[in-house]
């Protein structure tokens, strides 16, 4: 039998050789870059843990948790989280006072009121105003929104967290009221239209369908920005005072988590101080707070991704 | 039924209807108003950062060192340093962030170390920057011995922006539509030629927005910087990058201290002499007025992308 | 439907009573049936079987979407492949350059031969790449690159590695001339691939699949997105590339199957139902599967 044997006339085989070497050796690279992501998280664990544990063989664990008094410098030094954790938990609050009604309201009005053309024109605005640098933020409310307060509110401090606390809420709000109007958006057309076929208005609408409709994604904007709130560090560095102080009256100065670091950054410390440790034991402490907020807004996206 | 029931009960809907849409309006009020004083805020801001620093937003300002005395103190420093700051920023962040996400766009498969990587992604974008500055203390400034440097600073700021970057490139690889890629493989490219080729190119405006985001990001991060030690009087530039001899390109700079312009700012907003605080304004305008620039060159660049290219 | 034979093919476990001892491939074929008698195409006289699918089979994860094919392609003539949607003919061209392998969980079963050397396309080992550098297709909705015209043509040629400008530029204009396009671009080669209307993009994209010299060309319904006067044309074009190329193509329109192909394949559910000339296969089909299908029963 007369097998004539035919190859193609340019073989496709010159070269494939060595295109998949150069596939594999960039898909390498790749993966390591990615695995920066992983190397990144991993990293900042073992930098907080390592550099504090010195701190929590000095300080036991339930003075740290319930001493009143945060004073690593002094002479006479005592080391309770306490105050800081106050001072972080009160102007956060504050800035969610500002933040969550301001930021749904303008949501819902750009969801479901607001003209196309309004819409794409306000959402950029928004986005500047959360892209303002913190520290001028700072500035504003110690210049100007703190003496305006003082006029309302006579006997005000020059620096006190409520100041701190309300422009930190303008400063959330572009976050708040983004991801909320993401949410409300992704509401499927089909639940409205049921709502209006009814003779529902719109504020009806949103507020019975939409909304609720929206909640987990909504949740999870709230979430976001209570947690950027809680790592914010600047405006109450310049606005807030550096003075840790447990109280829960925002019109008193006091000193954040946050504000603590940077203030004792500032100042020179040697690397093996219990000031210098302290520092890694604050931010363990902001870390773990942070962790439980990211990880209750990650699992309240995914359910409101899934939903639709 | 009678007429005069039914012309009754038409008043009655249209009497309900009337009171419920008032709800409406006074709602449609409501949110503009709130929606505007926010954006008033932010124009409040901008223009009494301009005015109270008036008097020193001239060239002397942009040319004189920090001083002692708020008159003669300048930002000469501070803008360079956050200039060289960014530049090394963007050196490291943009092929890690942009290698990153073509790894999780096109190549990962969708097992358990992609997961994580992407869990890693999202959670870092939610880390305060101030860990970052801590993570920088312990690891460049002691553990790699990089000092208080700009190199160190470049690092701390890449790693606070890439989950940015990456999140950014991922949107912009993801809108190349599935067709052009299958054609690409259909001529026998392999994974990468289709990602190089045609991937890449299509979506570079994309990452572009998402890079000077980022960098718009950082340009006005203080915290990090503070804890790894920038300090704010600095009396002296950094060495210059270009030198007279053969390579005529020195990298010398990287290692040297520094200061930035949102440091500055933080330094003399700090300083109870109300002098200082024209300054502060003065910086503040400037570093407001480079911010609100990026941004709007980015969704500038976001707007005409889109509408470039007609798949 | 018992009236379904098994897919008419090559009789399982080896060729037919009449053949010789080795199945038909890169020779030429004495004129026999190469199956039975009215369950396939006779052979021509000096026509060559190009490849020939074996018991292929395809799964989707657990869902088995192909099954059992046994079919042979004729080289240098145009098949087609009809039958109501989802009667798994994109899925079974699509085997053919291995795109599947762009789907995670998807597994192939059987073979497909390719002649003269014989090759088995979808052996496990085989790189996908290899076989698409041999085999090309043109999509359904025309997808050229946002590149120049030129470019769009010569990327294939690029990847292969050719790299002399003026090599380069003849196989583009042969192949746009092949594509019965050159005319109409010649003096624009340096404009974009999209700035061409939808008929003349994808014939763009078939002069770029042709600038490779395929050795089986693959379409998937090339003009269903297109306009009756732009699908004349491509029609047109792929009756003028029979004799050169190898064609397959996938078709829901049964007219246009009848007015370009030489053999035609009808599907159904997953499985190969008839398989005969063209002529035949629409005037006297043996199958009343395929008799109910293209007088329109169903859809």
């Amino acid at each position: 039998m007369n097998v004539q044997t035919r190859l193609p006339a340019a073989s496709p085989h010159a070269g494939l050789a060595y295109r998949k070497v150069r596939d594999r050796l960039v898909e390498t690279f790749l993966l390591v870059a990615a695995l920066v992501a992983v190397f990144t998280t991993i990293a900042i664990v073992i930098v907080l843990v390592r550099e504090s544990l010195p701190f929590f063989e000095h300080v036991s664990l339930k003075d740290f948790l319930t001493d009143t008094m945060w004073t690593p410098l002094f002479a006479d030094a005592r080391y309770g989280i306490l105050p800081l954790v106050a001072g972080t938990l009160v102007t956060t609050l504050v800035a969610l006072a500002v933040a969550i009604p301001a930021g749904t309201l303008i949501a819902i009005y750009l969801s479901e009121f607001a003209p196309h053309r309004l819409r794409e024109t306000v959402k950029p605005a928004l986005e500047l105003l959360g892209a303002v640098p913190t520290v001028v933020y700072g500035y504003f409310a110690l210049m100007m929104v703190t003496p305006f307060l003082q006029k309302l509110i006579p006997g005000l401090p020059g620096f006190n967290m409520l100041s701190a606390g309300l422009v930190i809420g303008i400063m959330i709000i572009p976050y708040v009221a983004s991801v909320s109007e993401d949410a409300m958006r992704s509401v499927p057309n089909y639940m409205r239209e049921g709502s209006y076929a009814m003779g529902a208005t719109r504020f009806q609408t949103a507020t019975r369908v939409v909304v609720p409709g929206a909640l987990s994604g909504i949740a999870a904007a709230y979430i976001l920005g209570i947690s950027r709130a809680v790592g914010e560090t600047m405006v109450v560095a310049v606005a807030a005072g550096l003075q840790p102080n447990l109280t829960w009256n925002p019109t008193e100065p006091a000193a954040t988590i946050t504000a603590f670091i940077v203030q004792v950054s500032l100042g020179d410390l040697p690397h093996d101080s219990i000031g210098y440790q302290s520092i890694f034991a604050a931010g363990l402490v902001l870390m773990l707070m942070t962790l439980v907020f990211n990880i209750a807004g990650f699992t309240l996206t995914r359910k409101f991704r899934e939903a639709y | 039924m009678s007429a005069a029931t039914t012309d009754e009960a038409i008043r009655r809907i249209r009497a309900d209807v009337s009171r419920r849409k008032v709800l409406d309006q006074v709602f449609v009020v409501v949110g503009l108003l709130v929606m505007f004083a926010a954006l008033l805020v932010l124009a409040v801001l901008f223009i009494d950062l301009v005015r109270t620093g008036a008097p020193r937003l001239n060239l002397d300002f942009l040319t004189q060192f920090p001083s002692r005395k708020a008159e003669r103190a300048g930002i000469l420093s501070a803008w360079v340093g956050t200039s060289l700051i960014m530049l090394t920023t963007a050196a490291i962040t943009m092929p890690i962030g942009v290698a990153a996400a073509i790894y999780l766009e096109e190549y990962a498969p969708k097992n358990w170390l992609t997961a994580i990587i992407e869990i890693n992604v999202t959670n870092l974008a939610g880390v305060p920057s101030i860990i970052y500055g801590l993570l920088a203390l312990g690891l460049f400034v002691y553990q790699f011995q990089l000092g208080q440097s700009i190199l160190t600073a470049g690092l701390t700021l890449s790693l606070l922006i890439l989950p940015i970057v990456i999140v950014a490139t991922r949107e912009a690889l993801r809108a190349v539509p599935r067709t052009i890629r299958e054609a690409a493989y259909a001529l026998g490219a392999t994974r990468w030629e289709v990602t190089a080729h045609h991937v890449l190119p299509y979506s570079m405006g994309g990452i572009l927005t998402g890079m000077i985001i980022g960098l718009s990001r950082a340009i006005g991060e203080t915290a990090p910087l503070i804890t790894i030690g920038a300090l704010s009087f600095i009396a002296f530039l950094p060495q210059s990058p270009f030198t007279s001899e053969f390579p005529f390109v020195s990298f010398a700079w990287l290692t040297d201290s520094f200061t930035a312009m949102p440091i500055q700012m933080f330094n003399w907003v700090s300083r109870p002499d109300p002098k200082f605080q024209v300054n502060a304004a003065a910086a503040g305008a400037i570093l407001l007025g480079m911010t609100l620039l990026m941004n709007g060159i980015a969704i500038w660049l976001r707007y005409r992308f889109r509408k470039r290219i007609n798949w | 439907m018992s009236t379904l034979q098994t897919p008419s093919g090559a009789p399982q476990g080896g060729p037919g009573p009449a053949a010789p001892a080795q199945a038909a491939g890169g020779r030429i074929v004495t004129p026999r049936p190469s199956v039975e008698p009215g369950r396939g195409p006779a052979s021509e006289e000096g026509v060559v079987v190009k490849s020939r699918a074996e018991n292929l089979s395809f799964h989707y994860g657990p869902v088995r979407a192909l099954k059992g094919l046994n079919i042979e392609i004729r080289e240098k003539r145009v098949t087609a492949l009809i039958g109501p949607s989802g009667c798994g003919k994109t899925t079974f061209l699509r085997c053919f350059n291995r795109m599947h392998d762009l789907t995670p969980g998807t597994r192939y079963e059987g073979s497909i031969h390719l002649y003269p050397d014989d090759f088995d396309l979808v052996a496990k080992g085989v790189d996908p790449i290899e076989v698409r550098m041999r085999i090309g297709m043109v999509f359904q909705k025309p997808n050229p690159f946002p590149k120049t015209i030129f470019e769009n043509v010569a990327y294939g040629l690029k990847v292969r590695g050719m790299r002399s400008n003026a090599r380069i530029g003849e196989e583009v204009e042969k192949a746009l001339r092949r594509a019965a396009i050159w005319d109409e671009v010649k003096d624009r080669l340096d404009s974009s691939g999209l700035s061409l209307s939808g008929g003349q993009q994808q014939r763009l994209c078939i002069a770029r699949a042709l600038a490779t010299n395929p050795e089986i060309l693959l379409f998937d319904e090339p003009t269903s997105a297109l306009d009756p006067i732009a699908t004349a044309r491509i029609e047109e074009l792929i009756a003028e590339l029979r004799d050169q190329v190898t064609v397959i193509i996938v078709t829901h329109n049964m007219q246009q199957a009848a007015r370009v192909s030489d053999y035609t394949a009808f599907m159904y559910l997953g499985e190969l139902i008839e398989f005969d000339n063209t002529s035949k296969l629409f005037t006297n089909p043996s199958q009343k599967a395929t008799e109910d299908y293209i007088t329109g029963r169903y859809g």
